[in-house]
């Protein structure tokens, strides 16, 4: 039990500093320059990208494993996830509005914009890459946990790198860069330094875990 | 062969399967939605400046149509909004000059003296953080131009070293007041009437030191006026436009010549019956 839960950890927070999604694998950088100048908008559009990621992965998974693969169709995989991601973005929207208006309200725009962010379809057919191995291996149930463990330590890795950078940005704002560099140039150069700091965490959180076992 | 078919069943089975779903939850948990709403974001200017003190056009015209909010509110809309709107909701527009922004300080042109030099960060918060800004004046503007860079029609700049407001542009949004860390700036309606560039609340003698262009309060333009529409409040002289006839005694009396006219000339004014 306790070699699942290190590994379910493991998984966890290497996504959320080793694997980070947008700092080391570079998907999602349009929501992550686009929103990351306010923190409020910044915090909610990391709170949408995990919900949207845990349930595209809660749904998207099965699908691969039981309908596309079962049947030899996992060359479909790309549109058949696109087609799922948006229907569940658009259900989500749906279904918060009625019942949760605080909470769709608070989400706005940023609910249909994830529909075509390319870190949610990342996360769901990454998961399908790491883990179908593991459902040969350990059974569906097992690949599938790690799976959804995955996808919300994916959309943490998201909301953190989200804040971070919107701190970062908002120093560069009262700093007074050449007049070249004003405005989105130094905004990369500054992601980028970002992104550097994250290659920092390679390897560690393996070794922590193993030495906390 | 069989492959393809499948595959394309499959897309199809899925994507109608999808569409059913939503066509369902669309169906069943549909929220109902006035159409005023949309239609009184539509006559709103759109700009979503906060001007109205709501979070948006869209927020505003919610709020007009659920709460009865007052249909007014709307500066960058002006007259024309207001007026749409209540043909929608039936309601009698409130009518009135429209208010845009005016900068209440002279303090430009050398007229401000200096207390230190500050090489800090170039904006007004900034500044105003440093001991209370750089300019002898504590109340004056500080001429970083928070305003202009708050400003989305482009209405507002510094020129030499003190904000003016371009009137005509002005949309009366008031989002340069929010941002002013002295609050120098206020709202004055469009009529020809003149203003006060003044904002220091200080005694006669603590004005001159900081300002060549300053109210000391002296009082001179509520004595003179005809229509007794100035008050001194806190060493300042205040206009009240409700009152206000824009005769320009005030402007010409005023020895410190801090009353201006921002919009225009003065009027003639016919003198009161008897």
């Amino acid at each position: 039990m306790s070699q699942t839960l290190a590994t379910f950890a493991t998984i966890f927070f290497s996504m959320i500093l080793v694997n980070n999604y947008v700092l080391v694998q570079f998907l999602g950088i349009c929501p992550f320059l686009g929103v990351s100048k306010k923190l409020d908008s910044s915090l909610g559009m990391g709170m949408a990208v995990i919900a949207v990621m845990f349930i595209a992965t809660a749904v998207t998974f099965p699908l691969q494993i039981f309908v596309l693969d079962a049947n030899g169709l996992g060359y479909m995989q790309t549109i058949v996830f696109i087609l799922v991601i948006a229907v569940l973005v658009q259900l989500i929207e749906i279904v918060l509005k009625r019942y949760v208006p605080a909470l769709y309200q608070s989400l706005g725009v940023y609910l249909p914009l994830i529909t075509t962010n390319c870190a949610v379809l990342g996360v769901t057919i990454l998961a399908v890459q790491d883990y179908t191995a593991v459902v040969a291996e350990s059974g569906f149930g097992l690949a599938y946990a790690e799976a959804l463990v995955c996808a919300v330590g994916a959309g943490v890795g998201f909301l953190v790198a989200m804040l971070l950078f919107c701190g970062v940005r908002q120093r560069v704002e009262q700093a007074n860069p050449p007049e070249s560099f004003k405005g989105l140039p130094i905004t990369l150069v500054s992601a980028a330094i970002t992104s550097m700091s994250f290659m920092g965490f390679g390897g560690l959180v393996e070794n922590i875990i193993s030495a906390l076992m | 062969m069989n492959s393809i078919a499948f595959a394309i069943i499959l897309l199809v089975l899925l994507g109608l399967a999808g569409g059913v779903i939503l066509v369902l939850a669309s169906k069943f948990m549909a929220v109902y939605e006035d159409p005023r709403i949309a239609q009184v974001t539509d006559c709103l200017a759109g700009a979503n400046c906060g001007g109205c003190g709501y979070a948006g056009c869209a927020d505003y015209a919610k709020a007009i149509v659920e709460n009865g909010a007052p249909i007014n509110k709307c500066a960058p809309g002006g007259a024309k909004a207001t007026e749409a709107i209540s043909k929608i909701m039936g309601a009698e527009a409130a009518s009135g000059p429209a208010l845009h922004a005016v900068v209440n300080c002279n303090g430009g042109n050398g007229n401000c003296n200096v207390r230190f030099d500050y090489h800090g960060i170039q904006t007004c918060a900034a500044a105003a953080a440093v001991a209370g800004g750089p300019t002898a004046c504590s109340f004056g503007c500080l001429g970083y131009g928070d305003c202009t860079r708050a400003c989305k029609f482009d209405a507002i700049h510094v020129v030499n070293g003190s904000a003016v407001v371009d009137r005509e542009k002005c949309t009366g949004c008031s989002a340069c007041m929010a941002v002013c860390p002295h609050h120098v700036i206020s709202m004055k309606p469009m009529t020809k009437t003149p203003a006060v560039l003044c904002s220091n609340k200080e005694k006669g003698a603590a004005v001159n030191k900081a300002c060549k262009a300053g109210c000391i309060g002296c009082g001179l333009c509520v004595k003179n006026c005809p229509s007794e529409a100035i008050t001194l409040q806190n060493n300042l002289a205040v206009i009240d436009y409700a009152k206000c006839t824009g005769c320009g005694t005030c402007a010409s009396k005023c020895p410190k010549k801090v009353i201006h006219w921002v919009d225009g000339a003065p009027a003639v004014v016919e003198e009161p019956q008897a």
